[in-house]
């Protein structure tokens, strides 16, 4: 097995997320960009972990774990951020996003 | 080129090619439905190099959980049939700094791991990886719970105006 081709699959798919975050204006499709770099990490550890052989077996396919559940929380909370910025503006463009206080 | 380089790489086509196309429709749905090929390719990719539990807890919770969740929301916010001409801002400084990133760690990845071959080690099956979290990383594990708790407790408020608030 060549682990380059799982750990260069990998840095494409970071480098697209990279463009889709910087590129999409739309907030849902910026959560769906972030997906795209998690899995990228995702599959830099489990690659890891099959390639170097560390002293505790397995530990990337743990912390690949680990991420999984991190960005389940992060996109509960990012879904619910959004809709409430959808109730409150009517719009899920993040160019649109007031950056100053708004007393309202 | 044995066989599992071979599923390797076009299971990577495959992931690749869909996650561009994620990044590029026009279409708010479509978005959703190739990343569930890009992520089930990707749950491809961990079952050739072994990792059959994080593969399936791939399809659980992203294939399952997350990519119905983004669906919702594209449902609930706005749900047009078409494409939509609005979501994208000028590509010149994304494609820099996406492209470079991307060919950079390529080209530093292909530089390092150009000529190494590795044999396939044990499957990483439930029992193992079970065994790893429980004897080494227990304490991760339970911060991690207490986080899920946390990011529940803060979906509910921020999606909730009548709590929270004063007003």
């Amino acid at each position: 097995m060549r682990p380059v081709i799982p750990y260069v699959t990998a840095a494409l798919l970071f480098g697209i997320g990279v463009y889709g975050v910087l590129r999409r204006r739309n907030a849902i499709l910026l959560l769906m960009s972030v997906e795209l770099m998690l899995n990228a990490v995702n599959l830099i550890l489990v690659t890891a972990d099959t390639t170097v052989r560390a002293a505790l077996p397995h530990t990337g396919q743990v912390f690949a774990l680990f991420v999984i559940v991190i960005a389940a929380a992060e996109v509960g909370v990012g879904l619910a951020i959004v809709l409430q910025l959808y109730r409150l503006r009517a719009t899920v463009s993040v160019d649109e996003v007031p950056l100053e206080r708004v007393d309202a | 080129m044995t066989a599992a380089d071979v599923l390797l790489l076009g299971l990577g086509a495959v992931a690749v090619g869909a996650a561009l196309l994620v990044v590029t429709t026009k279409h708010l749905v479509r978005a959703g439905l190739y990343l569930v090929v890009c992520l089930g390719a990707i749950a491809g990719l961990y079952l050739v190099l072994t990792a059959e539990l994080v593969a399936w807890v791939q399809v659980l919770i992203y294939v399952g959980a997350v990519v119905v969740l983004l669906l919702f929301a594209v449902m609930l916010t706005r749900a047009p049939i078409g494409a939509s001409d609005d979501l994208d801002r000028p590509g010149w400084p994304a494609l820099l700094v996406g492209g470079g990133a991307g060919l950079g760690l390529s080209a530093l990845l292909i530089d390092a791991f150009r000529w190494t071959t590795v044999d396939l080690p044990e499957a990483g099956t439930a029992e193992r990886l079970g065994s790893a979290i429980f004897g080494s990383w227990v304490l991760p594990f339970e911060v991690l719970s207490v986080l899920l708790l946390a990011a529940l407790v803060g979906a509910i408020v921020v999606s909730r105006p009548d709590i929270g608030s004063d007003r």
